[in-house]
């Protein structure tokens, strides 16, 4: 299979035109001590039925979320997808479509991103939104790198209770750019405020927090941002946009941008990817702002439409001087997000939120009270906490697996002195049976 | 008629969802968390019904153009047919359902087909090892350049080295991600041929640059036949090579990158491997590199052991991470099963049946429009509208009219070395009917542009809007709809 469909016929046809006897002449260019000389070492093709098998048996090697029951979350989590989102974005004309570059031929993407960047706005209660980013990890970092800009300073201040994949992609960036990444410390599971403060300084470009946290703990943003401020540097908030049917979204406490991972908005886990990065600022900052952006505008006879719009900001452009290297971007999920978030409508996304809420704090009371298991923190949180336990989290993670439980994440591995402790997540999704299971799993553990 | 945003239909008190119910004891939100942390206004979400929410949606995907629509000649971006059991398998529950912190031993099938796929690409590219963690072709880009950063660095001279080499016929993300990376941008011009100019890359060369970044064929769909001296003038300087992988479809299975010396290359999947583009992404931008820089790849690699696959983040030379996780997945799913569907024989009679399409099409249109480089094109050519600027239309006014033909437009103003330019890289997967029937639209175009330019400045007549004031959008600037409040409309 080769999906071509030219006859043997038309290729002769089409080289006698061309004006040359055979194909190869075509490549003559390319010079013989660079040709390859033998085949590609590579399988064999394969007919579409025996592809078809050939995935399913690789699928069939995996447990899926499906087939077990998840509490693992840390950044990517299983809430649940509504059949529209799936079948919408499965329209083939959207797609199967490049990025919108002759906007009269791609009004429907255009419009759904700036619905995409409207719905953002509003959730996240910032002015502006730009049409996406990779995930939430370049997010953090293109965020980092705007407030330099914009500042002209080159430290930035993140708390250690930021995803530890996000501080990592962080400091790979920063460190190419001559940017001092600094970080403050945790204290009972949040950021310690204290030293914050101590470590914020008039050359601090942006101090940047995740709420909640990576540990799932409600931090104290409008003191946080306060901090940046006072220093006169900007806050930069890493939100996930779940939480905020209930809780405060970073325009509520000051926050200058809102950056944060937007799987959770209709796309599916998927092994880690394709995500949703997702950065909103307020209006100041637009001509700093990383990546493309939809604008409304009309046509001759006065009617509205939608075009990609400051491009001068960008790589094709601006070519070195532009405000980011990005040009694809993840435009499907931001269609899924657009989708979701209109599905859910303003209850609903109080109600999933809510939803989150109330069953994560279920599970806490339970997990907790089983002797031998201690929370983290008595830091307030959303939908995820942290819980010491009596043994391994790996080995207890093992032994759910008994229970078909996908457990929690062990914590030792980004914070050795949490080497007890596993990161329980709780969506919409889970119901009280499937709680009590997994304490029930957990109890025959203590 | 004005076609509605999703907000201008909605109808307090109207929704389209429905949530499990509450089965544990509910408890108010002001009991489980303090004051100070809840949202004192909700997020004005539009309310609507299920079946407005899937007919407006289907109503803006009946006005977009795909690959599935009609042809879509965009340079650069190969835009071929995306085979659908490849979303089939991508949708799989056994894919898509994974989480990314699951045990490795509960994915040892998307752990192998992550192993499997960075062998195959690096037999095509003729690489050793490879990372498939960036999300794009900018972000293998960015993602190479700190390897070869990496690398100086580790031999002691990273400090000295901080230049990067870019042709001034490079795609814009290859400056941008050498910025991006911390490095000083020097441009070299082309020769007459298209090519590098050898005697502006060695006047450039010296032991300041860290490395040449090139595509080949370059962006004017030539073969730079100069590649080996080329590779030896970088080289001989303690420079790298770095090879911009967006035009790989020219020549699979019949040259690779490495095999001409090249030490870095990202692929694009969403390009050469037939994963679709998703309106503007997801894409995916593995990189491979020679033995020397793999050291320097981001973590974790997947690696095989003992008949297991496993993530192997013990690299201490590794540049850390470039993205969260281990990449865009679900893209190499479909790529995945794209290159096993062709197997090596079908790649290369791919990159052939692009290279025909790209000749064919090129000799059929250069009597109408400038050919600046007249030589056999690899999988796309550049012609320039100078022709018919002469009557005043401009290569945007000959894109514009290209859509009321049920074309997308070639990528125009691009390469930025020709004058009027317009790409055309029409793909393996286009029929000669459909290329025929492009000439024939192109042909007329140019007849147009001498009988009744206005015709032509005013294009396009049939889509859903006409053409867009792209200078009120840019000037004012309207990034949201907000009630009651239309700027840039009317």
């Amino acid at each position: 299979m080769n999906y071509v469909p030219h006859t043997d016929r038309d290729r002769s046809e089409m080289l006698a035109e061309i004006g040359v006897a055979n194909l190869a002449e075509l490549f003559s260019d390319i010079p013989s001590d660079v040709r390859l000389g033998h085949e590609l070492r590579l399988p064999a093709p394969m007919s579409e039925y025996d592809l078809a098998r050939h995935m399913g048996a690789l699928a069939s090697k995996n447990r899926t979320t499906d087939d077990l029951v998840s509490f693992l979350g840390a950044g990517a989590y299983d809430h649940f997808v509504p059949s529209v989102v799936r079948h919408l974005v499965s329209r083939s004309e959207f797609y199967t479509a490049y990025t919108p570059y002759q906007a009269e031929i791609s009004q429907g993407m255009l419009q759904a991103i700036f619905e995409y960047q409207t719905l953002m706005c509003e959730l996240t209660a910032m002015d502006v939104s730009n049409a996406s980013l990779y995930d939430g990890a370049t997010a953090v970092a293109e965020a980092a790198t705007m407030a330099c800009r914009q500042t002209r300073r080159q430290q930035v201040v993140i708390s250690a209770a930021v995803h530890p994949e996000y501080r990592t992609t962080l400091k790979t960036y920063a460190r190419n750019l001559g940017i001092d990444v600094v970080e403050a410390g945790m204290k009972d599971g949040a950021t310690d405020l204290e030293e914050l403060g101590r470590l914020a300084s008039s050359a601090t470009a942006c101090v940047i927090l995740q709420n909640p946290n990576f540990l799932g703990s409600v931090e104290s943003m409008e003191v946080a941002a306060e901090v940046a401020h006072r220093n006169g540097a900007l806050f930069v908030a890493c939100v996930d946009p779940i939480s905020l049917g209930i809780l405060a979204p970073p325009g509520e406490y000051g926050a200058d941008i809102a950056v944060g991972e937007g799987q959770g908005l209709g796309s599916p886990m998927s092994f880690g990817g394709p995500y949703l990065g997702f950065l909103t600022c307020r209006q100041e900052l637009i001509r700093n702002m990383p990546g493309r952006v939809a604008g409304e505008t009309h046509d001759p006879q006065g009617r509205r439409g939608y075009i990609l719009t400051l491009q001068a900001r960008e790589q094709h452009i601006r070519r070195e001087r532009a405000t980011s290297n990005i040009c694809s971007n993840e435009a499907l999920s931001a269609l899924a997000a657009a989708v979701y978030l209109s599905w859910l409508g303003k209850d609903g996304m109080r109600e999933v939120a809510d939803l989150c809420l109330q069953k994560a704090h279920y599970a806490f009371d339970r997990v907790a009270a089983i002797p031998g298991f201690r929370p983290v923190s008595e830091t307030p949180f959303f939908k995820e906490f942290a819980v010491r336990m009596p043994v391994a989290p790996e080995q207890a993670g093992a032994a759910l697996l008994e229970s078909r439980i996908l457990g929690g994440l062990p914590l030792g591995r980004y914070y050795p002195d949490l080497g007890d402790a596993m990161l329980i997540a709780v969506t919409e999704k889970r119901t009280k049976e499937e709680i009590d299971s997994l304490c029930r799993a957990l109890e025959g553990l203590a | 008629m004005t076609m509605p945003l999703i907000f201008e239909r909605s109808e307090a008190g109207r929704r389209a969802y429905s949530l499990p119910e509450c089965d544990v004891p509910r408890k108010d939100a002001t009991e489980l968390l303090p004051g100070w942390a809840l949202r004192k206004r909700a997020a004005d979400l539009p309310e609507v019904s299920e079946v407005d929410l899937v007919r407006h949606y289907t109503k803006l995907s009946q006005r977009n153009h795909g690959v599935d629509v009609g042809f879509y000649p965009l340079g650069s971006c190969t835009m071929k047919y995306n085979p659908k059991v490849n979303e089939d398998a991508a949708a799989l529950p056994g894919f898509s359902a994974l989480h990314p912190y699951q045990p490795e031993e509960l994915a040892q099938g998307a752990l192998e087909l992550m192993y499997e796929l960075g062998r195959y690409l690096c037999e095509i590219g003729g690489m050793d090892e490879a990372t498939l963690q960036p999300a794009a072709g900018a972000h293998g880009e960015l993602t190479g350049l700190m390897i070869i950063k990496a690398y100086h660095e580790s031999r002691g001279d990273g400090a000295e080295r901080t230049k990067v080499i870019v042709p001034d016929s490079a795609h814009g993300t290859n400056p941008a991600s050498a910025a991006f990376c911390g490095y000083k941008v020097v441009e070299v011009k082309s020769d007459g041929r298209g090519g590098v100019d050898l005697d502006s890359l060695r006047a450039a060369m010296s032991d300041e640059v860290a490395a040449l970044m090139l595509t080949n064929p370059n962006t004017l769909g030539l073969f730079d036949e100069n590649i080996v001296e080329i590779a030896k003038i970088v080289h001989d300087a303690g420079g790298l090579l770095y090879y911009d992988g967006a035009n790989m479809n020219a020549i699979m299975g019949i040259a690779r990158p490495g095999d001409m010396g090249f030490d870095v290359l990202h692929f694009n999947l969403h390009k050469t491997f037939s994963t679709p583009h998703g309106g503007g992404g997801p894409g995916s931008g593995p990189v491979a590199v020679k033995k020397a820089l793999a050291p320097f790849l981001p973590v974790p690699v997947v690696e095989k052991t003992d008949g297991k696959f496993v993530l192997d983040y013990a690299r201490p030379q590794s540049i850390g991470k470039v993205k969260a996780f281990y990449g865009n997945f679900n893209v190499m799913v479909k790529a995945y099963a794209y290159i096993r569907a062709l197997g090596a024989k079908g790649l290369r009679q791919a990159s052939e049946n692009a290279v025909l399409n790209a000749n064919y099409l090129m000799r059929k249109l250069a009597p109408y429009y400038h050919l600046p480089y007249d030589r056999h094109c690899k999988h796309e050519f550049v012609l320039s509208g100078e022709y018919q600027l002469a009557s005043g239309v401009h290569t945007g006014d000959i894109a514009k009219m290209l859509l009321d033909y049920g074309f997308h437009a070639p990528t125009v103003y691009f390469p930025l070395i020709v004058k009027e330019a317009i790409m055309v890289e029409p793909t393996e997967t286009e029929s000669r009917d459909t290329l025929d029937a492009f000439v024939d639209a192109m042909i007329g175009i140019a007849q147009l542009a001498e009988k009744d330019p206005e015709a032509l400045h005013t294009a396009p007549h049939k889509m859903v809007v006409g053409r867009l004031d792209d200078v009120t959008a840019a000037r004012r600037p309207v990034l949201r709809w907000r009630p009651n409040k239309q700027t840039n409309a009317g």
